[in-house]
């Protein structure tokens, strides 16, 4: 398939404007969307091109950014609500959890609400610790809802584009940190990645790196400094957190059979314990070691650099982790 | 006891079918309150519109079928005077697949798409920012459907309600804001959870129309006060107003001290302005034939009820198939 090289910011941008010149029911709000080009850009020229009926600065009402988008898709448009910062979604929870992820169930399919929550979300800019959060776990613990976590401009294309087109809501969280990162963009209008599938990144016989979104990046620089070192590592990229291919985690751990999960997130009730409790439930006779967890410190984050990334998980860590079980 | 304070009184037929709907309500209701007593309605969550009427049948009146409803837990009424079939929404009180949301979403959630009643919310102030949603659909796609928003006085302190209506005056959407002010939130007053106690005036504040305070125990003045702020909405954008009224039994089923603390007030509102005695006082001074009529409707709000009871109980509970389905559009 024919592509380009793009940085995640325009591959998802290239997603939103061609599903909004796919589809008239699609369109954008929430705050600096419009005239400000977006606060990370992504919809930079939206405003210009589509103008301001569907490309819509609101206040700063999170509450009813997200309220108003579910009420809007339960008519029959197809909003995609962008949370400034996925910190921010804290204010709209309610409506994201009690709303969005519980109408169809609670009125027994008579409403279905098919939007987007676009947020950016991740540590590690001397952001502070109410700027700092990948809380994307918190958003997956609720079933009604599916959350997408992109490790890829590829992904990040594909995947913004099923979850616009699918009839579910959808927190479609987006890395700050891999906003600039450059990789392969299909020229190809039609490119879905379907729900719940995760990818395998690097095959691997010796241990298996579970990941998603930075994580992955992590895994990846670990695999290719332990390969020096005579260690063959698996990435799995799980690219959505709900549903969570476990298959293909289950897969790799019976060849491997030993495990390591990587996440930006905190670690309590985390990613890591689900995958790690699934590991032990259904795959016991196949493991050789115990699974380990890297994830961020169960800490607020400072603002001194110099301790801040102390705080953070990276390649090291991962790489540490797995010398501890092969 | 006076009624319509000077509007013009609309005719004998309309009358009718509003003493109609507010007896039908009342008789459902107060049936819910029997059942609850009896354990035949289960649950911890019931909250009863008796004493209400006027102000959902009034506002309902006053929008098209193809104009939207949503309202807060305290549904039942708004859904009777949508329209919607008695025998569901009494299935869904007791858990049945024939409920109107298949028995899981209870008392608290009562919806009829076809009804464009677009649900009970039961966090509240939650379904504030939906209805905001649900008119700038409308507007989007170039209609001129008008959104009617019930919120309890208690339901104007949170976030929501702000967030909610400074949007709606922002994009200026098609949403009538009807405050219900039963006086209480629970078991606060309103002048001890308001700074501001008449309500409508937070209007000014969010630069949208100003639709004043009614009677909402007179269902033509409810009436006459929402087709204009309907028309306003249709045509200029959202209009907040509140209507006075008040709850007949206490909170919910589960709130027990209501009725002893508040006996003399509950007395006074029920001898001194009960919407149902008002609408039949007047009815029999401007019509002096329609007593039959009246009473045979009161039958029919009985034999209806009663029917509506019966086809719960016959009902199916849903099963473990039902427990499943619909957590997601597969
Ligand atoms: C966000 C939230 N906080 C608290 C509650 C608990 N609660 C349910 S109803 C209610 C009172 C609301 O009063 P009001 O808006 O006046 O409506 P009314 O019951 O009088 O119709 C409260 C506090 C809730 N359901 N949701
Ligand atoms: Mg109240």
């Amino acid at each position: 398939m024919a592509a380009r090289n793009q940085p995640m910011r325009e591959a998802l941008r290239k997603a939103l404007r061609e599903e909004m010149l796919r589809d008239e029911r699609v369109f954008v709000m929430g705050e600096e969307v419009g005239k400000w080009q977006g606060t990370h850009r992504i919809t930079r020229g939206l405003y210009e091109e589509f103008g301001a009926r569907r490309v819509r600065d609101t206040p700063i009402s999170e509450m009813a950014i997200c309220g108003a988008a579910v009420g809007a898709a339960m008519a029959g448009l197809r909003p995609v609500a962008e949370m400034m910062t996925i910190n921010f979604a804290f204010l709209a929870l309610d409506a994201i959890v009690n709303h969005a992820a519980k109408i169809r169930y609670m009125f027994d399919g008579q409403f279905s609400v098919p939007l987007v929550f676009r947020a950016a979300s991740g540590w590690g800019d001397q952001a502070t610790a109410s700027h700092s959060h990948a809380p994307e776990p918190i958003f997956a613990h609720f079933p009604g809802l599916y959350v997408a976590a992109p490790a890829t401009p590829g992904d990040a294309y594909g995947m913004l584009k099923t979850a616009i087109r699918d009839e579910n809501p959808v927190l479609f969280s987006e890395s700050i940190a891999l906003y600039p990162k450059p990789g392969p963009v299909p020229d190809d209008e039609d490119y879905l990645l379907p729900v719940g599938e995760g990818a395998i990144r690097r095959e691997g016989a010796d241990v298996t790196l579970v990941a998603w979104a930075r994580g992955v990046e992590w895994s990846l620089q670990a695999a290719r400094q332990l390969e020096r070192e005579g260690v063959d590592c698996e990435v799995v990229d799980m690219r959505w957190l709900r549903p969570l291919d476990m298959d293909l985690v289950y897969e790799s751990f019976r060849k491997t059979n030993r495990c390591v999960i990587v996440e930006e997130s905190l670690p309590m009730y985390s990613f890591g314990s689900e995958i790690a409790a699934g590991i032990q439930e259904d795959m016991f006779d196949y493991m050789d070691a115990p699974v380990k967890r890297v994830s961020a410190m169960d800490l607020p984050l400072p603002y001194a650099r110099d301790i801040e990334l102390m705080a953070l998980p990276d390649a090291d860590k991962v790489v540490a982790a797995v010398k501890e079980i092969v | 006891m006076d009624i319509a304070n000077g509007a013009a009184l609309p005719d004998r037929d309309t009358l009718l079918d509003w003493y109609r709907q507010m007896v039908l309500i009342r008789e459902f209701e107060e049936t819910c309150y029997e059942l609850y007593e009896e354990k035949r309605i289960t649950g911890v969550y019931l909250h009863l519109y008796s004493g209400q009427e006027a102000v959902g049948v009034g506002a309902l009146a006053a929008i098209e079928p193809r104009d939207h409803a949503i309202t807060s837990y305290r549904d039942h009424g708004v859904a009777l005077a949508r329209g919607v079939d008695p025998g569901p929404l009494m299935a869904e009180m007791m858990g049945k697949r024939s409920g109107v949301s298949g028995g899981k979403g209870g008392s608290m959630h009562l919806a009829s798409r076809e009804h464009n009643f677009w649900g009970g919310f039961a966090i509240v102030g939650g379904h504030l920012p939906l209805a905001a949603g649900i008119a700038l659909e409308a507007q989007y796609s170039g209609r001129d459907d008008v959104v009617l928003c019930f919120v309890g006085d208690g339901s104007s302190n949170n976030g929501y309600f702000h967030e909610a209506l400074n949007l709606s005056a922002v994009w200026r959407l098609p949403v009538v804001w009807l405050i219900e002010n039963n006086l209480y939130g629970m078991g606060t007053h309103i002048v001890e959870a308001s700074g501001q106690p008449l309500l409508h005036k937070r209007a000014l504040a969010y630069g949208m129309r100003d639709g004043g305070r009614i009677d909402g125990q007179d269902v033509v003045a409810v009436n006459c006060a929402l087709d204009e702020a309907v028309a306003h909405a249709r045509s200029e954008g959202p209009v907040l107003l509140e209507a006075l009224t008040y709850r007949y039994r206490g909170h919910g089923v589960s709130d027990r001290q209501y009725n002893v603390r508040l006996k003399d007030e509950l007395e006074e509102w029920k001898a001194e302005r009960d919407p149902i005695t008002r609408l039949g006082a007047c009815l029999e001074e401007a019509h002096p034939d329609s007593r039959p009529a009246m009473s045979a409707l009161e039958q029919a709000a009985r034999d209806q009820v009663l029917a509506a009871v019966k086809f719960a109980e016959e009902s199916p509970a849903p099963d473990a198939d039902d427990l499943v389905r619909n957590v997601y559009v597969e």
